[in-house]
């Protein structure tokens, strides 16, 4: 129901995206998908990618501000307004997204959120028969 | 004019006589109420009776601030507690700040000096006086505002903040005196062009500007932008506090209340006394001052003294611009800031690798202190996948900066290992500031 994803903390100067690249170019890690939460002085690197523990374990050694955090993945129909729908199930349960970011794979759409209610959305997902994928799926899928 | 012309003009055998006598009297007074200097006294072999003229002061032991602060709170204290009637406080390097009581008779003292400083800039009782220090613990405020009513000058409370509304009132007040940092007045006048308020608009004529390091550049631009005479004002609250020396019309040198405050200029590492006209580190004596009195003590602050009667009259020793600090004190906002004050807030976290950047700018004028860290890897755990769990950490560090500091940083969180670690205290500190 949920993957790993990296979050990355990155200061907003020259060089220190390039430097987390390098480091996973290194490791023969691959990126899935990615999306940066950005304020003046910094960003917050959120990435999904192959193999997140070893990932996270070379970042740490290159001297990155890494973590692994545990967020929801939904696969969904590649055609508009699936997401609205999917979106419009946690907002009706009182459920929060705390932020979202989606990419294609295999012809899916992945949806990648958090929320602030995890065992609610646990709930939402299996009640509503979401189709949510994990770590496994995704390398399968990739 | 002169306040107090028997003071101010005496000569200079009438003052080291009187100097002298004021100096047995303090040595003798501390000697039998304040148990630090007893001992200190004992141990060196020095009774009362062996120190008789001004020239004996060589003898005496060098207070510092670390004295002041190994005795926290009250232990430099000389006067009983039921004598003192306020007590100030400035920061120290870490934890405790100086605490210092003062008696009636020394807040009679320090308005006198202010009133003395307040003539020489040639206010009188017909102005209105601003004091835009901040009131409250640091004496900038209040010594000020006490020395505008012992004048007899009207005194209008103002403090900081607010800048329009003071600028509303300056106007429509017709303010003409105006007492605060440098830098604050120059924020003064960028709000005035702002707000369309021009200097035909206001009647400011006297500025009494101090508490933080300043040039002849800034006085011409502050004058210039304000339309006012401006003059430097210093002091120290372990001393006393704004007034302990001030500029005359000349505006060349600030007098020193010799008659009050003995200064000296020692060489900051053998600790002996310089001649007249050379720099080094100025060393104040107090001979009056009942509540805490301090035999020699180490200001910290380079300069060098000018013997010598003045074209306004004083034969009052003037003292020359503050060139520098002997030891890593900040000057941000008018508020002394150590390097180390930041360390041990960061060190208390262990969020934060124990490494860290003080940036100091001035930005439209107004002095900013950033204070940039390191995250530990460690802490940087899966909440962080977003900015706001970031600024709240950020936060948490700001707010207990905050409060150990007195002035707001802002705090700038790296990534671990970005920050050089440092070499020597002055390592920790970028002053981009331009004086
Ligand atoms: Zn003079």
């Amino acid at each position: 129901m949920t993957v790993h994803q990296l979050s990355i903390f990155i200061e907003n100067r020259s060089g220190t995206l390039i430097k987390v690249l390098e480091a996973l170019k290194a490791a023969n890690i691959q990126i899935i998908a990615s999306t940066i939460a950005d304020t003046a002085e910094y960003g917050i690197y959120r990435l999904i990618c192959s193999e997140p523990m070893r990932a996270c374990e070379e970042l740490k050694k290159a001297n990155v501000a890494v973590a692994l955090s545990d967020v929801f993945a939904l696969a969904i129909d590649d055609k508009p307004g699936r997401a609205a729908d999917a979106v419009k199930t946690f907002s009706e349960a009182g459920i929060s997204i705390a932020y979202m970011y989606s990419f294609l794979l295999r012809g899916k759409g992945i949806l990648i959120f958090r929320t602030d209610d995890n065992e609610k959305a646990v709930k939402v997902i299996a009640d509503n028969q979401l189709q949510s994928i994990n770590e496994a799926d995704l390398s399968e899928l990739a | 004019m002169i306040w107090n012309p028997n003071k101010e003009c005496m000569s200079r055998d009438e003052r080291s006589a009187l100097q002298g006598k004021r100096l047995h009297k303090i040595v003798e007074y501390v000697y039998h109420n304040v148990p630090f200097y007893r001992n200190k006294l004992q141990e060196m072999d020095i009774r009362p009776d062996d120190i008789q003229t001004i020239e004996d002061i060589t003898k005496l032991p060098f207070t510092t601030k670390k004295d002041l602060r190994d005795n926290y709170p009250f232990g430099l204290q000389a006067a009983p507690q039921s004598e003192i009637i306020r007590v100030h406080a400035s920061s120290g390097t870490t934890g405790n700040p100086t605490i210092v009581g003062y008696t009636r008779k020394d807040i009679g003292v320090w308005s006198e000096c202010m009133a003395r400083c307040l003539t020489a800039y040639g206010v009188t009782r017909d102005d209105i006086f601003s004091v835009a220090y901040g009131y409250g613990l640091f004496t900038g405020g209040l010594g000020a505002h006490y020395g505008v009513e012992h004048l007899g000058a009207s005194v209008i409370p103002a403090g900081t903040g607010n800048t329009e509304k003071h600028l509303k009132l300056i106007r429509d007040l017709g303010i003409t005196g105006l007492a605060c940092t440098p830098s604050y007045a120059l924020y003064l006048a960028e709000t005035m062009d702002k707000l369309g308020i021009r200097k035909e608009d206001i009647k400011l004529r006297v500025g009494a500007f101090g508490a933080e390091p300043w040039t002849e550049n800034m006085r011409k631009e502050i004058e210039e932008r304000l339309g006012l005479k401006g003059y430097n004002i210093y002091g120290l609250s372990e001393v006393m506090g704004p007034s302990v020396s001030y500029e005359c019309q000349m505006q060349h040198g600030s007098h020193i209340c010799e008659d009050h405050f003995y200064p000296e200029i020692i060489n900051p590492t053998t600790l002996e006394p310089l001649p007249a006209g050379q720099t080094g580190e100025l060393v104040f004596t107090t001979l009056t001052k009942e509540g805490m009195p301090v035999l020699r003590y180490r200001t910290r602050d380079l300069c060098s003294l000018m013997p010598g009667t003045c074209d306004c009259g004083r034969t009052e020793v003037r003292m020359g611009r503050i060139e520098g600090r002997s030891d890593d004190m900040l000057i941000i906002r008018g508020i002394n800031v150590f390097p180390s004050q930041v360390e041990s807030v960061v060190l208390s976290m262990p969020e934060f690798a124990p490494r860290y950047m003080l940036v100091v700018d001035r930005v439209n004028n107004l002095d900013t202190l950033q204070v940039q860290v390191e995250i530990r890897q460690e802490y940087f755990t899966g909440v962080f996948d977003t900015p706001a769990a970031v600024d709240q950490l950020e936060k948490k560090l700001a707010t207990k900066l905050k409060s150990v500091l007195s002035i707001a940083a802002k705090v700038q969180l790296k990534a671990p290992n970005t920050i050089e670690r440092s070499q020597g205290k002055s390592a920790h500190v970028i002053d981009r500031r331009k004086l």
